[in-house]
């Protein structure tokens, strides 16, 4: 019906004269251009100029208050050849990437999985599990902290009293980052809800066909269950992937706290990283550079890379998941 | 028509034009006697019971000078200043808690060169010691004015001490480390109970900024490079903090200080009686008259590397520093604010009796009004010390300084065993680094 209308369309504009045409077509983009203008307007403001003022700065020694001026490749250099610090906090992102984008996901889907199990009282674990979504990124990690203190906190309480002695988390540079990862495990619900609507689309008479076909439950969940997440998959690994580069508020805090000197008037950044640079991320060395050592010019070109390396890795995650579903999305 | 060239060059003109950043001073000050007027905007960073101390000098300060409006904005940080003032805003007068931005910010000219106010109402800058005048100053441009100074000295407890057989406090480094090996208790598994004094140097105000002024480790040289690889002090003092880590045990140490409260919350583990000796500022004995009355205490100078004796009762200094800002409206009540509050000696004496830090000027210091105990009066003459020292300014803020304690805390650890090679590649790391801010 479609192609039959814009079919007559299309024979009745061939009719008409010509110079009527160009008018016609530049109305219809104007009439399309000023509905985009406003995502236009934005893109164009918050995202297109503050990327090439980026780049340009980038080349720049700029501290915010005097003229930029044109170095060249000098902060590249120094980025690749003389910052120890730089690539010490590339490794801990690289970590929390590694291992904590994969265990939020693992986390989300089995809680997701285990809540569609249940017969009784789902309702009310989905606001269970979900509820420490809710609560602000600053006070989880602060109360994190508390609870997993070496000395005074109940986790190595407890853990003592089964004759384990309890590490020093977030005190100690070997288990820092293993205790953030906990944190993040701990406030899946936003990922746990999508998974959840994910798997109540699955049909079930596949899980019925494919049983009476004698499948078991690992063949269930890898034939069947993944291949209708995999969407949802791709998403959550693609923002979780550019959420974890992007890691600061909980380093932050966690750092602040365990340092026993949170509350200093000296500036919060001067405890980043703590202990000894295990947590140091690189956004965070990208914020002391700029804002604290004044070098903006050189965080921008951290930025640049942060930005270079964020866009390849979601290239390559797109592509690789394409592979993984087949082609088919 | 516009042709394309044309147009680009235009784009790549309003982008120069919006990159450039918005500092705008106009040095142009009034002749002497006339009388300011009008509003200024004044940032400061205190919060709680030192917020409502500034709120109470401000109030003088208007009784005094009617024809001037301040309007106080209080929690503001240097991030947020640096932003304001890069955006062509910013307050008339701020106040920072670090001497850190005092060299970006005269160097670049976001607060005013304040030479000619100076010079027009003849302010006497020997009223300052010189130590203070150096970190308020940077190249020779006086962009700063002192207001309030911290100064570091040794805590130690009364009760502790004389349980261990000491009746004074120590006076050298071997001094310090006998006693606090002396001082510790453990329990029967090897952890700290009560520690004598703790040797990390990231904990609380025990840092390589406080406490290189007791060995006399220089930062840098004159002409602005790292010199923490050449002076040999540095190897002494960092060598003394490993031997007593040793002692301890560095597991030991991190498990204790895991479980010790926040440094600034009633739970300070020198208030709670868990540190029998500790290094911390003046404002500790508000501290403690406030939040820990049962702790008898006593304050003395830095314990000195045992080959520097002489140098006993000096010590660390910083300061808050206030100045005006490039994009000042009104530079001249806003000089006259800075004036009243770094330089007149009752709004000086006032502010340092109600925030319990140290006046920085010379008639403030002697004057009677000043409330000074017994224990706050080692601050008083470690601020008076000519050997009393302070980290240098610099472009790059507290680098330099950052990056020294990153190695300090590697070295302290273990992760890192080479002193001389891990000193010496320090230099050249902190000379590149602040090689990209100059």
């Amino acid at each position: 019906m479609t192609s039959v209308l814009a079919v007559r369309e299309s024979t009745v504009d061939a009719r008409r004269p010509v110079r009527r045409r160009a008018p016609r077509r530049w109305r219809h983009r104007l009439t399309v251009l000023s509905f985009m203008a406003p995502a236009l307007i934005g893109i164009a403001v918050f995202f297109i100029y503050p990327l090439f003022a980026a780049i340009y700065f980038s080349f720049t020694k700029f501290d915010l208050l005097t003229t930029p001026e044109w170095v060249g490749t000098r902060n590249y250099v120094y980025l690749f050849t003389h910052d120890p610090v730089a690539w010490q906090a590339a490794r801990n992102t690289l970590w929390f990437v590694v291992v904590l984008v994969p265990a939020r996901m693992i986390a989300a889907l089995l809680t997701a999985m285990l809540l569609t199990s249940l017969k009784r009282g789902g309702g009310f674990f989905r606001t269970i599990f979900y509820l420490p979504a809710l609560a602000p990124p600053v006070a989880a990690t602060i109360a994190f902290v508390f609870l997993f203190n070496p000395a005074t906190g109940p986790v190595n309480g407890f853990l003592s009293l089964l004759g384990i002695d309890g590490p020093l988390w977030f005190d100690s540079p070997d288990w820092s980052k293993p205790s953030l990862v906990l944190l993040g495990t701990w406030a899946v619900g936003d990922l746990m809800v999508i998974f959840l609507a994910a798997l109540l689309d699955v049909p079930k008479p596949l899980y019925e066909a494919a049983s009476i076909d004698g499948a078991n439950g690992w063949q269930r969940f890898r034939h069947i269950t993944l291949p209708a997440l995999s969407p949802v998959l791709v998403f959550a690994a693609v923002t979780g992937v550019i959420q974890t580069l992007q890691y600061f508020t909980q380093a932050a805090v966690a750092a602040s706290v365990a340092s026993g000197t949170a509350t200093t008037g000296g500036g919060v950044s001067s405890t980043f990283g703590y202990p000894e640079q295990s947590t140091l991320t690189y956004p965070l060395h990208l914020y002391v550079s700029g804002f604290r050592y004044y070098d903006m010019g050189y965080a921008n070109a951290l930025a640049v890379v942060l930005f270079v390396v964020a866009f390849a890795v979601t290239l390559v995650l797109l592509r690789r998941f394409r592979a993984f579903t087949g082609g088919a999305r | 028509m516009i042709r394309r060239p044309t147009l680009i060059a235009a784009a790549a003109l309003l982008f120069a034009a919006a990159c450039a950043p918005g500092t705008n001073a106009n040095q142009d000050i009034a002749p002497a006697g006339q009388e300011a007027k009008g509003t200024v905007e004044f940032w400061h960073f205190f919060t709680d019971r030192e917020a409502k101390a500034i709120d109470t000098a401000i109030a003088k300060f208007e009784k005094d000078h009617p024809d001037i409006d301040v309007k106080v904005t209080a929690g503001q940080d240097d991030a947020k200043m640096l932003q304001a003032i890069s955006s062509g805003k910013g307050p008339d007068v701020g106040l920072s808690y670090s001497t850190d931005i005092v060299g970006k910010f005269c160097a670049s000219d976001a607060w005013r060169d304040l030479t000619p106010y100076l010079k027009r109402d003849k302010v006497d800058l020997e009223q300052f010691p010189e130590t203070v005048r150096s970190y308020t100053s940077y190249q020779g441009k006086r962009c700063a004015m002192p207001f309030l100074a911290d100064v570091y000295g040794l805590y130690f407890n009364k009760n502790l001490l004389a349980q261990a057989g000491y009746a004074a406090p120590p006076k050298t480094m071997t001094e310090l480390a006998d006693m606090a090996k002396k001082l510790t208790k453990r329990a029967p598994d090897g952890t700290i109970d009560t520690a004598g004094f703790l040797p990390l140097l990231n904990f609380y105000e025990h840092t390589p900024q406080h406490t290189a002024p007791a060995w006399n480790a220089q930062w840098l040289t004159m002409d602005e490079r790292s010199a923490i690889g050449t002076d040999p002090n540095w190897a002494a003092m960092l060598k003394w903090h490993k031997d007593l880590v040793d002692w301890y045990g560095y597991d030991n140490l991190q498990k204790f200080t895991a479980g010790l409260g926040d440094e600034w919350s009633a739970d300070n583990a020198f208030q709670q009686g868990k540190l029998a000796m500790a290094i911390d500022g003046e404002y500790r004995v508000a501290f403690l008259h406030d939040q820990a009355p049962g702790i008898d205490f006593g304050t003395a100078p830095l314990p000195v590397a045992d080959d520097q004796a002489d140098r006993y009762g000096a010590g660390f200094v910083t300061g808050n520093v206030a100045g005006i800002s490039a994009n000042s409206e009104n530079p001249e009540a806003a000089w006259e604010l800075i004036r009243y509050l770094t330089t007149e000696t009752d709004s000086v004496v006032g502010l340092a009796n109600s925030i319990k830090n140290v006046p920085t000027t010379k008639d403030a210091l002697a004057s009677d009004e000043l409330e000074a105990d017994e224990q706050f009066q080692t601050f008083l003459d470690i601020f008076a010390n000519p050997n009393t020292s302070t980290t240098p300014p610099n472009a790059s803020g507290p680098k330099y300084v950052e990056m020294t304690q990153e190695f300090v805390n590697g070295y302290l650890s273990g992760s890192s065993t080479d002193l001389g090679g891990g000193l010496k590649d320090l230099d050249g790391r902190i000379d590149q680094a602040l090689d990209l801010g100059r």
